[in-house]
């Protein structure tokens, strides 16, 4: 007997929205945390230092599930309840964020001091310098690394399950309620979907990645 | 503070000192340069020429004494009546007069030659983008690069880079400039070409430079003075021909002697 395919299609294509809808708005979040906090790190000021660096060691080191329960069911007893996208949105990018901070200053610092002195011999101010002197030059090493983040997050939208939004795995779990002997098909199709979702980050990354050195050897 | 203003000299070394931790590789240097003035450097390794250098490009500052540039205060400004270390604002003024090749070129990798000359010009200066553009290749042409203004630093030679470097560095039009060990990077074959177009500009400029090198010929050819420094004390100055002839110390002669 053939697996009643056309059955899974739907609902997983509803998942596979909700799932892709969680990455994209979380992958900002991420990237803006990551943008603004990995600048703070190298900031002159010891306290927006100090304030970058306690955001990134608390978020690193707290789980994400735990994060998701937190800012779900914990916070509305703090007066604060968000939706389940925006709570879910908020922990993955509080999350993800937390390690993107860390590739944007690495790959800042990576930078070789000469530049910066160069920038200095020629006057340019420290704005000008960061703007059109470093992060042109950070952003293509930061690239690669982000790639590696950018799947992981999309991989780790997996666990809004658990606060009961309908994504991808959420789909896959009620299709499997409903089709228990074509389990290993329900979920072998959950995989590939996975899969594909990071190939196209692959994908993507590697095409910004030439965009960015183009003519540079 | 009048008195500190002197139009002839460009910059003022008076009592400068430097200290990393406890090491104090600057011991109390005091060193005038006239406008115009093409003053060499020389000395063995570790002797402070680089490090003088980098604290008039504003790179590293001095943990004692005072630089002048332009009958101005370079590390200090003054507030209320009394004299602070200077803030960016009043460093980002100061350094319009200075400019500075280094050792290993630093040009900028994500532009093409071009862009590498004219880039300080256009956010700096805040030209037009075509007088910038116009301003970089003359400059370019007076190095004999005019033919690779499209290319990367990376599809250069050593000696074209730092050329590119020098043209960058002029284009600002600084009152001086410091020369850093230019040739030292460079393959041996490539030195001449580069010091070639230094020789060039110190003929035609009324631009001070301060020229710190390992080459006593070109010191020789180039300098209006020369100055010797050792374990960052200056040791002898003079004009090249006294000091490379007539030295006096035994430091000098020791150091010359390497030369021969």
């Amino acid at each position: 007997m053939n697996a009643p395919w056309m059955e899974f299609v739907p609902l997983l294509w509803e998942g596979l929205k909700v799932t892709a809808e969680v990455a994209f708005l979380a992958a900002i979040a991420a990237l803006a945390l990551s943008g603004a906090s990995g600048l703070c790190r190298v900031s002159k000021y010891r306290t927006v230092q100090w304030a970058a660096k306690t955001y990134t060691e608390l978020f690193r080191g707290i789980p994400l599930l735990v994060l998701l329960i937190w800012v779900y069911f914990a916070l509305p007893f703090a007066g604060l309840e968000l939706p389940k996208l925006a709570a879910a949105v908020l922990a993955i990018g509080l999350n993800y964020g937390a390690f993107g901070s860390e590739i944007v200053r690495s790959s800042i610092e990576a930078v070789p001091a000469g530049q910066r002195e160069a920038g200095i011999a020629l006057n340019f101010t420290p704005a000008q310098r960061m703007l059109y002197l470093i992060l042109p030059q950070a952003l293509p090493r930061m690239l690669p690394p982000f790639g590696n983040l950018l799947i992981e997050l999309v991989k780790a939208t997996s666990l809004i399950y658990f606060i009961t939004l309908s994504d991808l795995t959420y789909q896959a779990m009620i299709l499997r309620n409903n089709f228990l002997p074509w389990t290993p098909h329900i979920f072998g199709l959950l995989l590939i979907l996975y899969f594909l979702l990071s190939v196209v980050i692959t994908v993507v990354v590697k095409w910004l990645e030439r965009r960015l050195t183009e003519g540079r050897v | 503070m009048n008195a500190l203003s002197q139009t002839s000299t460009i910059v003022k070394y008076s009592q400068v000192k430097k200290s990393y931790g406890d090491l104090e590789v600057i011991k109390g240097i005091d060193l005038s340069i006239a406008p115009g003035e093409k003053v060499a450097l020389i000395g063995p390794s570790g002797s402070g020429k680089t490090t003088l250098g980098r604290m008039l490009m504003t790179l590293e500052e001095p943990t004692g004494g005072t630089i002048q540039v332009d009958g101005q205060l370079l590390w200090h400004e003054e507030k209320n009546g009394r004299f602070v270390r200077a803030g960016e604002k009043h460093l980002h003024r100061m350094r319009e007069r200075i400019g500075m090749v280094f050792q290993h070129f630093n040009l900028f990798p994500h532009m093409n030659v071009l862009d590498n000359v004219a880039s300080a010009p256009r956010k700096v200066l805040k030209l037009h983008k075509r007088e910038a553009k116009e301003r970089a290749e003359a400059m370019l042409a007076k190095v004999g690069l005019a033919d690779k203004i499209d290319v990367y630093p990376s599809q250069l030679s050593g000696g074209q880079k730092q050329r590119v470097a020098i043209a960058r560095a002029l284009v600002m039009n600084p009152k001086v400039m410091v020369f850093d060990e230019v040739t030292s990077a460079l393959d041996p074959e490539l030195v001449g070409e580069v010091l070639e177009v230094i020789k060039d500009i110190a003929r035609q400029g009324d631009m001070a430079m301060m020229l710190i090198t390992h080459e006593m010929d070109f010191a020789r050819d180039v300098a209006d003075r020369v100055v010797f420094g050792a374990d960052g004390r200056i040791v002898e100055e003079g004009p090249p021909k006294e000091i490379f002839e007539n030295p006096k110390s035994d430091r000098l002669q020791s150091f010359l002697g390497r030369f021969r």
